[in-house]
Parts: structure tokens; C-alpha cells; sequence
């Protein structure tokens, strides 16, 4: 009888895992290709625009000519030097904003009265837009890094507590319960229960939270606090200055190319994470 | 002192003493369990049957210790265990990794842990699914999961709160046959919540009919067929029919109140 009942099960299990038996080149291509088209059909148009003479030349490029000297400037000491400076900036303040925002998170989501408290003036936070703290951020730091840190960690932390937060409030009480009965008490409930089906919702913040710490820094760069170092915001406002609209675009693309980078990691890792929770449904 | 171990290890497993549990709604009370008094001796299966409201699962909270009661007392000798309807697998852990937490939380060593959660997945017949995901096993598989990550909480008391009631017919047969052979095995205590009069009668040494609200237990009715039982047979349609029976007129009586 027990052996039926393997046998039973089995079948059940093998009624519900149909994964399709597909090559990983093939995965890769067939969500790629759909991007490339976009990425050739959204340069297609810029050149069309170019091409109907609705701005002069020096004005707005064409693609040739702006991915022509991208070319050119990717091999420059100067810029790349720029590119390195950027994102050592941004990598230190998101991993202190990871750092403060989880810690506000937990302790916020911990503590009932820090929750009554503060709770709501993290979403509120979350909504203000980070430029608007610069003004302050000069004034308190004067022209340099810090008052960039500043900024971009009151842009990251809120959202990066506010995912932890979240994710903690929406934990299943029944897994809770079951916790509980098993003896896990205070932070042994959080380490093997709260914390890991909080997760999901954990890495939603830390996306949002990179979003707002890289906007936070171009802003910042491009009011053009720090004056010898030569970072892609300044790069890009020196650019506007020169009207040179070649180098302008040409950085705005490094731009474009850097959000997409770190998205797609963040998209992996979060993809990986709900495929190994049971949250992704059949996959289409 | 001899007398009072003796009796304290023969005795009961379970004890409630005029146990009330009542819950502040909007302005008024809402009383879920009133004066419930019942035993349950040790490597007893007891069935408690009764409709919802009936503050069955309120009764396994507060033994579980997860509620406090209002009035009253309820004791339970040694650990406990709680399943649920739901199998409340940690989706993030295996099969193995589910049973593995529990032995981690008694203090098992991490080098014995692995050996002891497949033997018991082993005693629940899921040879080969160790290393599954909940998301990829059956309701069935679940629960037996479920099942053998209750075994690892080393407890005394299993209490079980309709646990089989989302499966299918076939597979809840199969469950009560494991859960009636792990129970022999083990000498578990087990106290099992339903709403199904014949699943308890299946299942009970003893069946319990609560009363809705407020929950109180109405009638007792011992059950001597020998085991297994099985859900079919004439006998056991007759003493489930009588529990049935018994039900209606309760609730009947509390929707005229």
C-alpha cells in the first residue's frame, strides 16, 4: 500500500513538472532578441529625426558620428578615468545605503514604537525627490564627495528599509506560527523564517534602491560639486557647456548602457530567487 | 510521591479545565471556546469534530501556546507539534531542508542532521524527494513532509488541525493509513481536528463533538472498531452518521439562538 501511495505521488509530480527541455543558447537568444530589435528600432528612429533636419547638426548628431566618438573617448585616459570615478562613488554610497536602509529596516520592523514613529516617514522619504537635497547637502558638507554621499544615500536607504519593511509585514503568519511551534524564538524566527520569505521583497528594494542612489549621483555630478575629479556628470555638463552635443550623447549612452548593466543583475538575481521560492508561475 | 510519578507518567497527555477563550470584537466579546474540559492520555488518538466557529483551531492554538486562554486551564505534558491544513513548508527549503530546520532548532548537530531528516522522510515514504522544493511535490507529498518535519520536533503531542481536509480522497486515505501506522510506531499523542465526522471516527479512539459558538465539547462517543478501519465500512457510517446527526442539531440550536 505505501508503495502505491509512491507510486501515486510520482505521477502527480511528473504531471507538474513539464520544464521544457531547451538549450540554454536558445533561452539566452530568444530573450535577447527582442531587445536588439528595440535598442536598433529606437536608433533607427533617432537617425529618421536627424535625418528630417528638425535640429542642426551640432545640435543633435546622428548615431554614426555620436557612436563614432564613443569610440574614440572609451580609449581616452580621461574618460574612462571618469567612468571609474562614477561608479566607485556610486558602488560606496548604495553599499552604505544597503548597509543603513537594512539596518532602519530591521529595527524598524522589530520595534513597534520606531515602526509608530517612523514608519510612515520612510515612504514619505521615499517620494522626495533626492535633487531637492543637494541645496542642503552643500550647505551642511560644502562642494565635495561627502555632501554626493549624502544625497545619494537619503535617495537609496529609504527605498532599500522601505523593501525590507514590506517584505516583513507580508510574511505568511501561518509560516510564523509554524516557526514558532518549532521553538524559533526572536531573532532564530527572523534568521530561519521572517527574514528569508521577506527576501523576494528585500531584492525589490535593493533594485529601487540602486535606481535612486544612480539618479541621486548623476544630479549631484552634474551640479558639479567636486572640481578635479572628472566624472561622467561632469563630463556630460562640460560637454553642454562646449556645445559639444557628439561627447554629450556619447556619455548619455554610457549612461543608458551602465542602468542596464547592473538592471539585468538585479533582474537575475531576482528571477533566481523567486524560481528557487516557488513564486514564478509556469514559465512561458 | 511515587503514587504522583506514576500517575503524572500514565496519565494524561493532555488536560483541559474549564477553558474559556474570548476575543475583544469591535465593542463587545466574542467568545470562542466557553468551559471546555477535556483528557487525552497518553498515545491517545483523539478526534474532535465540529463546524466551523466551533473554535477548534483556537483549542490547538492555545495548547500549542500560541494563544493565551481567557479563563481556565490547559496543559499538555511534554512538546508539541502543530499541522496545519496547509503543510507550511518554508518554500526556500527543500524537502530534507524543511525537516532539517526543525532538528536545528531542538539543538541536533549539524553533522547527524542530514542522516536523521532522511531516515524520516524515508518513514513517510518520500524516498528520492529530498532534495524537491515544495512548490515541486504534490498536495499529498506536502503533508507528508509536513508530517516527517513534525516527527523531527521530537514532540509529544502532535496536534493536527485538519490536516488531510484540502486532499484529494484517494490521497487522504493513503495519509490516514501512515498517520494510524506512524502513530503505533512512535506512541505519539495525537489530538486531530476535523470537520469530516467520518475521517474522525476513522481515525479517533475517542471522538469529541464541539458545539459553535461558543465552542464547548457536546458529546463524547468512543469508538471500538478494530484497526484499520475503513472509511467504508457500515459500522463506521453508522457511528459517523450518529456524530452527523449530532452536529446538525447543534448547529440548528445555536442559528435559532
Amino acid at each position: 500500500m505505501a508503495e502505491m501511495a509512491v507510486e501515486l505521488d510520482r505521477v502527480e509530480v511528473d504531471d507538474l513538472d513539464p520544464r521544457p527541455r531547451v538549450s540554454r543558447r536558445l533561452r539566452v537568444w530568444s530573450s535577447l532578441w527582442p531587445k536588439l530589435v528595440a535598442v536598433a528600432l529606437a536608433i533607427g528612429l533617432w537617425q529618421v529625426v536627424v535625418w528630417a533636419g528638425w535640429q542642426p547638426d551640432y545640435a543633435l548628431p546622428g548615431p554614426g558620428p555620436v557612436f563614432k566618438r564613443l569610440a574614440q573617448d572609451l580609449g581616452t585616459a580621461n574618460f574612462d578615468l571618469g567612468v571609474a570615478v562614477t561608479l566607485r562613488r556610486a558602488l560606496f554610497g548604495y553599499a552604505i545605503a544597503v548597509a543603513i536602509g537594512s539596518l532602519v529596516g530591521i529595527l524598524v520592523a522589530r520595534v513597534i514604537v520606531l515602526r509608530k514613529a517612523i514608519g510612515a516617514a520612510i515612504l514619505g522619504l521615499q517620494s522626495m525627490p533626492s535633487i531637492a537635497w543637494f541645496p542642503l547637502a552643500i550647505l551642511l558638507f560644502g562642494l565635495n564627495e561627502t555632501a554626493i554621499f549624502f544625497v545619494v544615500i537619503l535617495g537609496a536607504a529609504p527605498a532599500i528599509a522601505g523593501g525590507l519593511l514590506s517584505g516583513v509585514d507580508h510574511v505568511q503568519p501561518l509560516l510564523v506560527r509554524v516557526g514558532r511551534v518549532m521553538g524559533a524564538r526572536g531573532l532564530g524566527l527572523y534568521r530561519h523564517v521572517i527574514l528569508p520569505a521577506a527576501l523576494p521583497s528585500f531584492v525589490g528594494g535593493l533594485k529601487q534602491g540602486w535606481a535612486f542612489a544612480w539618479r541621486s549621483l548623476m544630479a549631484g555630478e552634474i551640479i558639479g560639486i567636486v572640481g578635479h575629479q572628472f566624472s561622467i556628470g561632469q563630463q556630460i555638463q562640460v560637454a553642454r557647456d562646449f556645445a559639444d552635443s557628439e561627447q554629450l550623447l556619447a556619455i548619455m549612452v554610457v549612461i543608458f548602457v551602465i542602468g542596464i548593466v547592473v538592471d539585468s543583475l538585479f533582474g537575475t538575481l531576482d528571477t533566481a530567487i523567486r524560481r528557487r521560492w516557488g513564486l514564478l508561475g509556469s514559465e512561458a | 510521591m511515587s503514587k504522583v510519578l506514576e500517575l503524572s507518567d500514565k496519565g494524561h497527555s493532555v488536560s483541559v479545565e474549564a477553558l474559556t477563550v474570548a476575543y475583544p470584537h469591535d465593542d463587545r466579546l466574542l467568545i470562542a471556546l466557553q468551559g471546555v474540559a477535556l483528557e487525552v492520555q497518553r498515545g491517545e488518538l483523539v478526534c474532535v469534530v465540529g463546524a466551523s466557529g466551533s473554535g477548534k483551531s483556537t483549542l490547538l492554538n492555545v495548547l500549542a501556546g500560541l494563544e493565551r486562554p481567557t479563563r481556565g486551564r490547559a496543559h499538555v505534558h511534554g512538546h508539541v507539534a502543530l499541522m496545519f491544513q496547509e503543510a507550511a513548508l518554508l518554500p526556500w527549503l527543500t524537502a530534507a531542508g524543511n525537516v532539517e530546520l526543525a532538528l536545528e532548532l531542538r539543538g541536533i548537530k549539524r553533522s547527524e542532521r542530514k542522516a536523521i531528516a532522511d531516515e524520516l522522510l524515508h518513514r513517510v515514504h518520500l524516498d528520492g524527494f529530498e532534495r524537491r522544493r515544495p512548490h515541486e511535490l504534490s498536495g499529498g507529498m506536502r503533508q507528508r513532509v509536513a508530517l516527517a518535519r513534525a516527527l523531527a520536533q521530537d514532540a509529544d503531542v502532535l496536534l493536527m488541525d485538519e490536516p488531510f481536509a484540502a486532499l484529494d480522497a484517494i490521497t487522504r486515505d493513503l495519509l490516514h493509513q501512515e498517520l494510524e501506522r506512524l502513530w503505533r510506531e512512535t506512541g505519539l499523542t495525537i489530538l486531530f481536528v476535523t470537520h469530516n465526522a467520518r475521517e474522525a471516527v476513522r481515525l479517533g479512539d475517542r471522538v469529541l463533538v464541539f458545539t459553535s459558538r461558543p465552542g464547548r465539547v457536546a458529546h463524547e462517543v468512543r469508538v471500538d472498531l478494530p484497526r484499520p478501519r475503513s472509511l467504508d465500512s457500515p459500522e463506521l457510517a453508522v457511528i459517523a452518521g450518529r456524530i452527523t446527526d449530532r452536529l446538525k442539531h447543534e448547529m440548528a440550536r445555536t442559528s435559532d439562538g
